[in-house]
C-alpha cells in the first residue's frame, strides 16, 4: 500500500491498495481504461474533451464529445481516479444541456413586472440594470442592492461574486445558496477544527472498517460514491445506515436506524454515552489531541439510550449496537449530508458526530475521520473564496481587521470601502419582503423553487423594484425578473470546482458558446465598468480571475496558492491547502494530529438536543421531509429539461406508510401551516408511519418548498428543511407539474413534455420509474 | 462461460438507471435503450435489479433459433447480436421466444432491437456502456477471476430454470453462496418457499 499520498513526481495520489480498488475498475484501469491521449486523438473525427460533471460534490470525470463543428454532441466515460468509468444518470445525460432548444441566446427585459419579457441587446440590459442599480443606492443606500451567487459556479465565478458586490455595488448584501446546503458541516467544522473541509478522501472509504453514514443518501444523491460503499462492504466494513427512510443504500446495511427526523443530536449524544459507559472511549487520543471532553462528557450523560429512543422513535438497543459497532471498528468513518444539516440544530448535529469521532480516535487516519457529501459541484469551493455573507477570499473573517485589510491591499481599495458582514440567503428575501433590499442580481440560482416557504419567497422576490437574472435556461426565478442574462454553460468555459473531499479540479472547454451568450465573469466585469469600477475588474477571462484568487488565498488556511491550471491537469486534482507549487496538496487532515486551531487540538462542543421549530399538535401529527432523487439536481431546472430524466422521475410523489391506508398512486394532500398541495401516494414500507417524504426538485404547485418551513440555525441560517409538522389527508384530484418557463419565442422542448401529462406516479420503491414506460 | 462477459450483482444496485441512460447513449441503438430495470418487490422494499441480454449458450439463443428470417446472428464469440436490419421482419417471435424478456420490437421501423453486449466497444477491448458506468458495479464486465479477485468470495450462476427447461447463459448473475449449487430460478413456478428448495 502507498502509505504516503504525496509521490515522487508531486502527483497527488489517494493512498489505495490495489487490492482495495473499488469494485470493478482494475480490469478496466488495466485493459480496457481507456488510454487518455487514444481518446484525445481525432477517431472519428471527434475530440474528446476531458472534464468533469457539472452536477454533485463527487465531481466525476467525463470526456465530452465535439463533432468537426466544435459542438458538444455526446460523454465518454474518463477513467478518472474520483469515479473510475463510473457516472450516475445525470452525468450521462448532462451533456445535453449544452446544445438544448430551451438555451437562452439572447438578454431578456421588461421594465415592469406587468410587462412581457422581450428579447433585447446586451447593451439595453447592461444599461437598464446599471441604471436601476444607481437609482437603487443613490435613493436608499448602497446596502439596498443585494447579490445572490450560486456553488455551480466555478470558484473563479464564486470569487468574482464576492468582488463584485464589495467593490462593483459596495454592498455588504451578498450570499449564495450553498447557504442551503452544507453550512451546517462548514460551521461545526470551523468550531471544532477551524478548517472548513472534509477530513479524508474518498478513497479512504475503502479503508475503514466501520462506515457511518447520517442523513446521506448516498445512492440516490452521491451515486458514484456507492462504489466506495461496496468497495468497503467487500472487504467487511460494518455499514452503519442514519436515516428515516430504507434509502437504496440503507437495504444493505447491517445497522439501518430509521430515527425520526429531527433528533439526530439526541441520537448522537446517546451513541457517545454508550460509549462512556462501555469504556471504549479513547482516553490517550483525547487527553492529546481535544478540549472540552469534560464537559461533553457529562453533557451526553443526560442522553441515556432509553431517553433517546423515547426522542428518536427507534429501538434503545440500536444504540448500543451503534456505539459498539463504530467505537470498537479499529478504523472508522463518519459521512454526512442534508440529513442532518437542514435543521436549526443543523450545526449541532454535525457537532454531535465530531464529538463521537473525536472520542473513538476515529480521526485523521487512513480509513478514519469524518466528512460531509457536498450537494452541488461546487459546494466546497463556492464558499471558500469570499461569496458567504461573512466570508472574504481565503475563508477570511470579514468582522477581522486584519484578514480586511489584507484583501484590501489585493483588491486595491481602502479598508474603509469595505463593506461591513451581510446577512443569509434567506435573511436577505425576508429584507426584500421589508423593503430593506430593494434590487436583487441572482447569479445561476433558483430560490422559487429551492427556498423554504414558497409564498414569502414569492413576495420577497416581487416587492423587489429590480430584480435581474444570470442563467442559460429560464429558471422560474429568472421568469419572474426585470432582466435575465443569457450566460454560458459549463462546458464553455474553464475554471475550477472543489469536490466533497476539497480536491480542486479542473474543468476545460468543450465548445464556443453560443452566438449572444456571454460568460458570467465577462457579464460581471462589463456591469463593474458601467459602475465605474472597471479598473478593478480588468479580467480577460477565468485564468485572470484565478490568478488573482491564488494570490488572494495564500498564507490562509484555503491555501490555493501552489495550484495552477498546468498542476490541475497534470494531476487530476489537489486538494488544499496547497501553499506552493512544489506542494503536493492535503487529501487527509490531522494527520500529525494538530487541528488549525492555534492551540493545535479539536474544540469539542457540548450538544443540547431541542426539538424541531414547528411543533408537532393534533393537526399537525407527522413529520414532512424532503430531498432528492437520482435523476433531478437541486431545483431541476437543468435536469427537468432533458428527456431521458424526465421519463425517469416525470413527477414529485408523497411517500407515505401503507398504515395511512393509500392506494399507490392515490392523491394525497399533505397540508402544513404554510399551505396544502396534493401529490400521488407512493405507498413503500421503507418510510417510517409518521414520516412522509416529497422530492423537492419541482415548482408550485409541486414544491414541497411550498410546504416547508423558512426557521433557520440561528449560526450557520441554513433552513430547516429536513422536518416541520404536517398532516395527510384524502383528495380528489393531483395538482399537475407546470413544463419549466422557456423564453419568449421559443417552444416547449417536446421530449421533456412525454411523461409530463402522465397521471400515475412513479410505481417504483423511492419514486424511480420503471425503464419501461412505453 | 465466456471469458469476459457481464456480471449481474442485484445485491449492490441502487436502481438508479445510469445503465439505462448510458445504454440509450450507445451508438448500436443510440436513442433506445435495452436495458429492463426491474423492482422485485415493490411496496416493501427498494430493491431492484438490471436485466441485460443474457446471450444464451444452451440452447442457444432461443431468440434466434425461433427467427423465421435468420436475422438474430450469434457470433463466435457467443454474443448474440440485435437483429440484422436488412433482415429481420419485425415479427416478433424473438420477443416471445425469449425466456427473459429481453427483445424489443419497433413496430414501425418493423425492426427487433436487444442489447448486443456493446459490440462496438468490446471488440476494442472496452466495457460495454451499461457496465462501464455503473457506479455500484451492479453491472460488472470482466472476467469470472477479475470479478472474484474484487469481490473476494463472490459466487455467480449461469443456469437458470424454467419449470422444466433449464438455459445455459453467457451472461453471470451474482448469487449467495449458499445457492450456487442450484440453478437460479428465472420464471415460475416457484422452486423456492421458507428457503427450502421444493424441486428436489
Ligand atoms: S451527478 Fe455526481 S455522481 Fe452523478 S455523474 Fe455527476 S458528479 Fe458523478
Ligand atoms: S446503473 Fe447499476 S446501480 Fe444503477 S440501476 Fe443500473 S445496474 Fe443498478
Amino acid at each position: 500500500m502507498t502509505a504516503d499520498p504525496r509521490a515522487a513526481d508531486g502527483r497527488t495520489v489517494v493512498p489505495l491498495d490495489p487490492s482495495l480498488a473499488p469494485p470493478g475498475t482494475r480490469g478496466f484501469r488495466d485493459a480496457g481504461g481507456i488510454p487518455a491521449d487514444r481518446w484525445h486523438a481525432d477517431q472519428n473525427g471527434e475530440t474528446l474533451v476531458p472534464t468533469h460533471c457539472c452536477f454533485c460534490g463527487v465531481q466525476c470525470g467525463m470526456y465530452l464529445r465535439v463533432d468537426h463543428g466544435g459542438k458538444v454532441f455526446g460523454v465518454e466515460p474518463r477513467n478518472h481516479d474520483i469515479n473510475r468509468m463510473r457516472l450516475c444518470p445525470k452525468g450521462i445525460n448532462a451533456y445535453q444541456q449544452v446544445n438544448h432548444p430551451d438555451r437562452l441566446t439572447a438578454p431578456l427585459m421588461r421594465r415592469s413586472r406587468d410587462e412581457e419579457l422581450r428579447e433585447v441587446s446586451w447593451d439595453e440590459a447592461l444599461d437598464f440594470t446599471v441604471s436601476e442599480i444607481k437609482r437603487i443606492q443613490q435613493t436608499h443606500g448602497r446596502d439596498a442592492f443585494g447579490v445572490l451567487g450560486g456553488a455551480s459556479l466555478f470558484s473563479e465565478k464564486t470569487y468574482l461574486v464576492g468582488k463584485f458586490a464589495r467593490v462593483a455595488l459596495k454592498t455588504r448584501h451578498v450570499d449564495y445558496n450553498g447557504r442551503l446546503c452544507m453550512v451546517s458541516a462548514a460551521g461545526a467544522n470551523k468550531l471544532a477544527f477551524n478548517i472548513d473541509r472534509a477530513g479524508n478522501p474518498f478513497s479512504d472509504i475503502l479503508l475503514t472498517d466501520c462506515l457511518l453514514l447520517a442523513g446521506a443518501n448516498v445512492g440516490e444523491c452521491f451515486p458514484v460514491l456507492t462504489q466506495y460503499v461496496w468497495g468497503a462492504r467487500d472487504r467487511g466494513a460494518t455499514l452503519i445506515v442514519i436515516d428515516p427512510r430504507e434509502t437504496a443504500v440503507a437495504r444493505t446495511a447491517d445497522i439501518h436506524v430509521a430515527l425520526r427526523s429531527g433528533t439526530d443530536s439526541a441520537f448522537f449524544n446517546s451513541v457517545l454515552n454508550v460509549v462512556i459507559e462501555e469504556g471504549l472511549t479513547d482516553e490517550a487520543y483525547l487527553a492529546a489531541h481535544a478540549t472540552g471532553w469534560e464537559e461533553v462528557k457529562a453533557n451526553v450523560a443526560q442522553y441515556p439510550p432509553a431517553r433517546a429512543a423515547e426522542i428518536c422513535g427507534v429501538p434503545a438497543e440500536q444504540i448500543v449496537q451503534v456505539a459498539r459497532a463504530f467505537a470498537r471498528a479499529p478504523k472508522a468513518m463518519a459521512f454526512h449530508a442534508r440529513g442532518i444539516e437542514h435543521h436549526t440544530q443543523g450545526v449541532e448535529n454535525c457537532l454531535s458526530v465530531i464529538n463521537l469521532c473525536t472520542a473513538t480516535g476515529h480521526i485523521g487516519k487512513p480509513g478514519a475521520g469524518y466528512g460531509t457529501l457536498t450537494g452541488q459541484g461546487n459546494g466546497q469551493g463556492g464558499r471558500e473564496h469570499g461569496q458567504k455573507a461573512d466570508l472574504l477570499p481565503g475563508g477570511r473573517s470579514i468582522l477581522n481587521e486584519e484578514h480586511r485589510r489584507q484583501i484590501c491591499e489585493v483588491w486595491g481599495i481602502e479598508e474603509s470601502e469595505l463593506p461591513a458582514a451581510g446577512t443569509s440567503m434567506m435573511e436577505m428575501v425576508w429584507q426584500m419582503q421589508r423593503r430593506e433590499i430593494r434590487g436583487l442580481i441572482g447569479i445561476c440560482n433558483n430560490p422559487f423553487v429551492s427556498l423554504p416557504n414558497y409564498a414569502v419567497v414569492k413576495e420577497g422576490y416581487d416587492t423587489t423594484e429590480f430584480h435581474a437574472q444570470f442563467d442559460f435556461f429560464l429558471s422560474e426565478t429568472a421568469a419572474n425578473a426585470h432582466v435575465v442574462f443569457p450566460v454560458t454553460i459549463w462546458a464553455e468555459d474553464e475554471g475550477v470546482m472543489a469536490n466533497a473531499e476539497a480536491r480542486v479540479v479542473k474543468h476545460n472547454k468543450a465548445q464556443e458558446p453560443p452566438a449572444g451568450v456571454r460568460t458570467d465573469t465577462w457579464a460581471m466585469c462589463e456591469i463593474a465598468r458601467r459602475l465605474g469600477a472597471g479598473d478593478k475588474f480588468a479580467f480577460g477571462g477565468s485564468r485572470d480571475v484565478f490568478d488573482e484568487l491564488r494570490r488572494a488565498s495564500a498564507g490562509t488556511v484555503i491555501d490555493y496558492s501552489g495550484i495552477t491550471y498546468e498542476r490541475l491537469e497534470e494531476t487530476g486534482g489537489i486538494s488544499w491547502p496547497c501553499p506552493s507549487t512544489d506542494h503536493p496538496g492535503t487529501p487527509r487532515l490531522f494527520e500529525d494530529g494538530t487541528t488549525y486551531h492555534t492551540d493545535g487540538k479539536i474544540h469539542m462542543q457540548v450538544v443540547e438536543w431541542h426539538p424541531p421549530a414547528d411543533p408537532y399538535d393534533d393537526e399537525h401529527p407527522m413529520t414532512l421531509t424532503t430531498g432528492r432523487t437520482v435523476a433531478h439536481f437541486l431545483s431541476g431546472n437543468q435536469t427537468r429539461r432533458l428527456g431521458a430524466l424526465v421519463e425517469q422521475t416525470p413527477r414529485p410523489w408523497a411517500e407515505v406508510h401503507p398504515s395511512h391506508g393509500f392506494r399507490n398512486g392515490e392523491p394525497v394532500r399533505v397540508v402544513t401551516r404554510r399551505g396544502s398541495e396534493v401529490f400521488p401516494a407512493l405507498v413503500t414500507e421503507a418510510i417510517r408511519p409518521d414520516t412522509v417524504f416529497i422530492p423537492y426538485h419541482w415548482p408550485v404547485p409541486t414544491a414541497a418548498n411550498a410546504l416547508t418551513i423558512d426557521a433557520l440555525d440561528p449560526r450557520s441560517k441554513i433552513p430547516e428543511y429536513k422536518v416541520c409538522a404536517c398532516r395527510i389527508e384524502h383528495a380528489a384530484t393531483i395538482d399537475e407539474v407546470p413544463a419549466p418557463p422557456v423564453a419568449p419565442g421559443h417552444v416547449a422542448y417536446p421530449e421533456t413534455q412525454v411523461s409530463r401529462t402522465d397521471p400515475l406516479p412513479p410505481t417504483a420503491p423511492q419514486g424511480r420509474g420503471t425503464s419501461e414506460r412505453s | 462461460m465466456m471469458g469476459r462477459t457481464i456480471f449481474i450483482d442485484p445485491g449492490r444496485c441502487i436502481g438508479c438507471q445510469a445503465c439505462v441512460s448510458a445504454c440509450r447513449e450507445c451508438d448500436s441503438h443510440r436513442g433506445k435503450s435495452m436495458i429492463h430495470l426491474d423492482y422485485t418487490d415493490e411496496g416493501s422494499s427498494v430493491a431492484s435489479l438490471p436485466t441485460v441480454c443474457m446471450h444464451c449458450e444452451d440452447p442457444v439463443a432461443p431468440c434466434a433459433e425461433v427467427c423465421p428470417a435468420d436475422a438474430i446472428l450469434v457470433t463466435a464469440d457467443g454474443v448474440v447480436q440485435q437483429a440484422d436490419t436488412t433482415r429481420c421482419i419485425g415479427c416478433a417471435n424473438c420477443v416471445n421466444a425469449c425466456p427473459f424478456g429481453v427483445p424489443k420490437i419497433d413496430l414501425q421501423a418493423k425492426l427487433q432491437m436487444k442489447c448486443n453486449l456493446c459490440y462496438d466497444r468490446t471488440a476494442y477491448g472496452l466495457a460495454p456502456m451499461c457496465a462501464t458506468v455503473c457506479p455500484t458495479g451492479a453491472l460488472f464486465y470482466g472476467t469470472l477471476e477479475e470479478l472474484q479477485a474484487e469481490r473476494p468470495g463472490v459466487q455467480v450462476a449461469d443456469t437458470f430454470v424454467f419449470g422444466e427447461s433449464e438455459v445455459r447463459t453467457g451472461v453471470a448473475m451474482v448469487v449467495p453462496a449458499e445457492r450456487v449449487q442450484w440453478p437460479v430460478p428465472g420464471g415460475l413456478p416457484v422452486v423456492e418457499i421458507n428457503g427450502k428448495d421444493v424441486r428436489r
